[in-house]
């Protein structure tokens, strides 16, 4: 397999760890969701803390895509 | 025109290169936009105190949240002694935000999408993290990596546990920002592409392109949120990082 070909595959299989970031942004949202529903009163003042975890979370599955920008693009 | 997503991020000299202390140094686009985010940001802010109302109007309104966005966001993480560092917090997040807005405007250039300048403003950020920690407690400050109530036996493994995780701070912050303005302008290129390469069909083409031309207006709505977002995220990871610098909490 030549190198290129072997880089688009690598690109390809990067793009798999962007799943775990979906699926940690909806574990926040929804954890926010369910407690909101519970204690609305409560829920406005850790809609900040919501978006915060979410953005941290959402870094690690763009770690992964730069990982596979890197491999597509960087000769 | 060339139509790849790559070139876009493309640096080329405004002003030729001087030879300057043995470095070749030239003003490039990204200076430009660089000049151009100090110039907006304060030029709205000038704008903003213009009137100096008590009961603020519509400009001075965006003003006065923007300034008391960063200065609550300065006080609850850091306390009292954050105090100092608001004009630092308020310049980062302001930098970093009009950065990712000025990206949005077409044909722009996006400052913060060559991880050379988010990295360099991480890096920053926890230098001083280390400087302010050492002037302040002096060697204790060290004492921020032996978390109490550890076994003696797994204390060393743990330290240098935390010692990489505190050493991995400036990179996941500067790749972070990097990321996601990289990643962002890449897709909307890409899907931008998909509406020229479909349109050159023929008829079947142009109503085919309209899929694609809605998700790139859809993505242009989340590459919005995801600047403001970031910047915002830039600015209270730089309050929490300096959080341990003032208070070690052990």
């Amino acid at each position: 397999m030549d190198a290129n070909a072997a880089k688009l595959i690598g690109a390809g299989i990067a793009c798999l760890g962007m799943g775990g970031a979906g699926i940690g942004v909806g574990l926040i949202f929804g954890n926010y969701l369910s407690g909101a529903l519970r204690n609305p009163a409560a829920a406005g003042a850790q809609f900040t803390n919501a978006l915060i975890g979410a953005a941290l979370a959402e870094g690690l599955g763009i770690f992964s895509l730069v990982v596979a920008l890197i491999l597509l693009f960087v000769k | 025109m060339v139509n790849d997503p790559i070139h876009q991020f493309r640096i080329f000299n405004l002003a030729g290169p001087w030879h300057i202390f043995g470095q070749d140094i030239a003003f490039t686009n990204s200076n430009l936009f660089m000049g151009i985010i100090v110039f907006v940001i304060v030029g709205f802010l000038l704008l903003a105190s213009a009137k100096k109302a008590i009961v603020p109007g519509r400009l001075q309104s965006v003003g006065e949240m923007w300034y008391g966005l960063i200065h609550n966001m300065v006080e609850n993480v850091l306390g009292e002694e954050g105090a100092p560092f608001f004009p630092l917090v308020f310049t980062l997040f302001s930098f970093v935000f009009v950065a990712n807005m000025l990206g949005m405007v077409p044909y722009f250039f996006t400052v913060t999408s060559h991880a050379i300048v988010t990295i360099t403003m991480a890096l920053f950020v926890v230098g001083l993290v280390v400087v302010v920690g050492l002037w302040k407690h002096g060697l204790g400050w060290f004492k921020l990596f032996v978390p109490s109530g550890v076994p003696l036996l797994i204390l060393p493994f743990i330290s240098l546990i935390e010692i990489i995780s505190f050493l991995s701070r400036p990179v996941s912050l500067g790749l972070r920002l990097f990321g996601n303005m990289l990643a962002g302008h890449i897709v909307l290129k890409v899907f931008a592409g998909f509406v020229v390469s479909l349109t050159a069909i023929g008829i079947g083409g142009w109503f085919g392109a309209l899929a694609p031309m809605f998700m790139a207006v859809a993505l242009t709505a989340l590459e919005f949120l995801v600047a403001a977002l970031q910047a915002f995220v830039f600015a209270i990871l730089t309050c929490v990082y300096l959080n341990d610098a003032l208070h070690t909490h052990h």
